[in-house]
């Protein structure tokens, strides 16, 4: 967990020693459902985020900068990420979605999110312009 | 660089736009001198992303064209409410400037006309265009075999689909607009796997919703050729009985294997319907493109791929997303992304010369409107499973437990970022 370091609090140096063990094991997630991960630097372990993150865009933003109505992630502390994450998990805060997602994910990517979203820069997102009037029909 | 491979692009890419690539830096990608060049084909949901996100993560060490025939975009998601009343499509039509322009990419307004394989080369109306890697995101065709009745243009233009957002849309609202009061809406939905599974029972809901206003003594029939609704059934048929009584007849094993254009009359294995509003959406394939290239290789409908680079199982170098695929995956936009992505990564891993994520996972939202304001979702996350080598859904995915305007309010905040990132 290279990247963990710059997390300075006593609560995420408790979370960079868990994320330090799931590191070294392979990750098992709640249900077993991953087979197969490598180590956590990995560049295709970077990707599998990366693709991740990226997957959380249609109702988050780009990078987790949302237009509205949903959070905004870019820059979300990840001790708050993650601890969120796990209450949609367990039902302890309600959700009419995220419990879905959060579900899916093993804890090791909770923790690998939060990373991401946290290291991501946060700036204001736009919706892409109208179409312009008169330039033909499709 | 080879100046000829570029030619083309210069004679149809603007001063400007090539002005604004000439800044971009070599990025990570580790090649030759000239950038490797990936052509999208195809500009909704799946060819816009890749083409995006390809140019982020190479830091702009790839060169990226688009070819799409369409001047500008059009969302299918949220367009059964221009039928509904309450969107217009203007609302759900995007211009591609900004995506062009943030991201340098290379734009042709064009249509594909053949491709070679071996030489690497996608001709178009306008010229030619060599690339390293292909993807192509052609969405979906239709198919009239077994609806000959349905094959000419001006059947077209009367017994509308209105399954690829545009003119087709309002169109078909226009029909709805113009129905005699008392009237009937037929609907037949094609057998699975088809477009957007929920589709078909959303577009039931919105024209209930119209209906129940200003036509409140008109009928709905739902001729299906499914067993049984495709997605989300008891919150539709919840929905259907509660919130729009006696309004929708829902007839399931109704395959249609007749239509009178001029009459509005379908027949299916049971019974003749006759309609005043008759809205066939027809069973689907993938884009024409993928018929061209021979990559529908699976019921020569769908294209087969491997799920860790969305590599055809066909064709070396030829990529395909999005509703073309074929997978137990549901065929919605924010899959055509999610497929995407995972595309994108695995070919820009291929160029660093790095293995791709072995194990892909990401998340797929629907959202279907059951009124102007009431929305319901299903969600899952995908998972690969390395043994069977396809996504399958994680524990813990599954539907809303009913209807509710809050999720309307989170499915247009699901519409508006799945816009912004697509498109910005």
């Amino acid at each position: 967990m290279r990247r963990v370091h710059i997390i300075l609090s006593a609560a995420s140096l408790a979370l960079l020693a868990s994320g330090a063990v799931w590191a070294d094991s392979d990750v098992g997630g709640s249900a077993g459902q991953v087979r197969t991960q490598g180590p956590v630097d990995s560049a295709s372990q970077r990707q599998h985020i990366r693709v991740l993150a990226a997957s959380c865009a249609a109702c988050h933003g780009t990078n987790g900068n949302s237009v509205g109505g949903t959070p905004v992630l870019a820059g979300l502390h990840p001790e708050h990420f993650s601890s969120q994450m796990q209450a949609f998990k367990s039902g302890q805060r309600a959700s009419t979605v995220m419990h879905r997602h959060a579900r899916g994910l093993t804890d090791s990517e909770i923790v690998q999110l939060a990373e991401y979203f946290y290291k991501q820069p946060r700036h204001a997102s736009a919706l892409p312009p109208a179409a312009k009037p008169g330039s033909g029909k499709p | 660089m080879s100046l000829n491979r570029r030619d083309f692009i210069k004679l149809t890419v603007s001063a400007s736009a090539l002005a604004s690539l000439s800044g971009c830096a070599g990025g990570a990608i580790k090649s030759a001198a000239a950038k490797p060049r990936v052509v999208v084909v195809g500009g909704g949901y799946a060819g816009a992303t890749v083409a995006k996100y390809l140019r982020i993560w190479s830091d702009g060490g790839i060169e990226v064209v688009v070819v799409e025939p369409n001047p500008y975009f059009i969302s299918c998601p949220l367009s059964n409410l221009v039928l509904g009343g309450s969107k217009q499509l203007d609302e759900l039509s995007f211009s591609y400037d900004a995506l062009k322009q943030h991201h340098g990419i290379r734009w042709l307004q064009d249509t594909v006309t053949a491709v070679d394989p071996v030489k690497k080369k996608v001709t178009l109306k306008r010229g030619d265009i060599t690339y390293d890697k292909l993807v192509i995101a052609p969405g979906i065709d239709f198919i009239y075999d077994q609806l000959p009745q349905l094959q000419t243009d001006a059947a077209q233009q009367q017994i509308l689909h209105a399954w690829k957002a545009g003119p087709q849309t309002v169109g078909l609202y226009r029909q709805l607009h113009d129905m005699r009061p008392g009237g009937v809406f037929v609907m037949s939905v094609p057998k699975a796997p088809y477009r957007c599974p929920p589709g078909p029972y959303e577009r039931v809901c919105q024209v209930a919703f119209y209906l129940r206003q200003h036509n409140p003594t008109a009928k709905i029939i739902v001729l299906d050729a499914n067993p049984d609704i495709v997605s989300k059934k008891d919150l539709f048929l919840k929905v259907w009985s509660g919130m729009y009584p006696g309004m929708v007849d829902y007839r399931p094993n109704s395959s249609v294997v007749e239509l009178d254009v001029a009459q509005k009359r379908v027949t299916t294995e049971f019974e003749q319907v006759g309609a005043d509003v008759l809205n066939v959406i027809p069973p689907q394939r993938a884009g024409q493109v993928a018929q061209m290239l021979g990559v529908a290789n699976v019921d020569q409908r769908w294209c087969e791929v491997d799920f860790i680079s969305y590599q055809s199982a066909v064709l070396a170098d030829v990529h395909i997303v999005g509703d073309a695929v074929s997978a137990g995956l549901p065929k919605s936009a924010h899959m055509a992304t999610s497929q995407a992505r995972v595309c994108a990564a695995a070919m820009v891993a291929g160029f660093e010369q790095t293995d791709p994520d072995p194990a892909p996972v990401f998340a797929n939202t629907c959202y279907s409107f059951v009124s102007d304001r009431m929305a319901m979702h299903v969600a899952h996350v995908y998972r690969y499973d390395a043994a069977k080598k396809i996504m399958l859904p994680a524990d813990g995915g599954g539907v809303s437990a009913a209807p509710s305007e809050l999720e309307g309010s989170y499915a247009h905040d699901w519409a508006r970022n799945i816009w912004s990132d697509v498109l910005t």
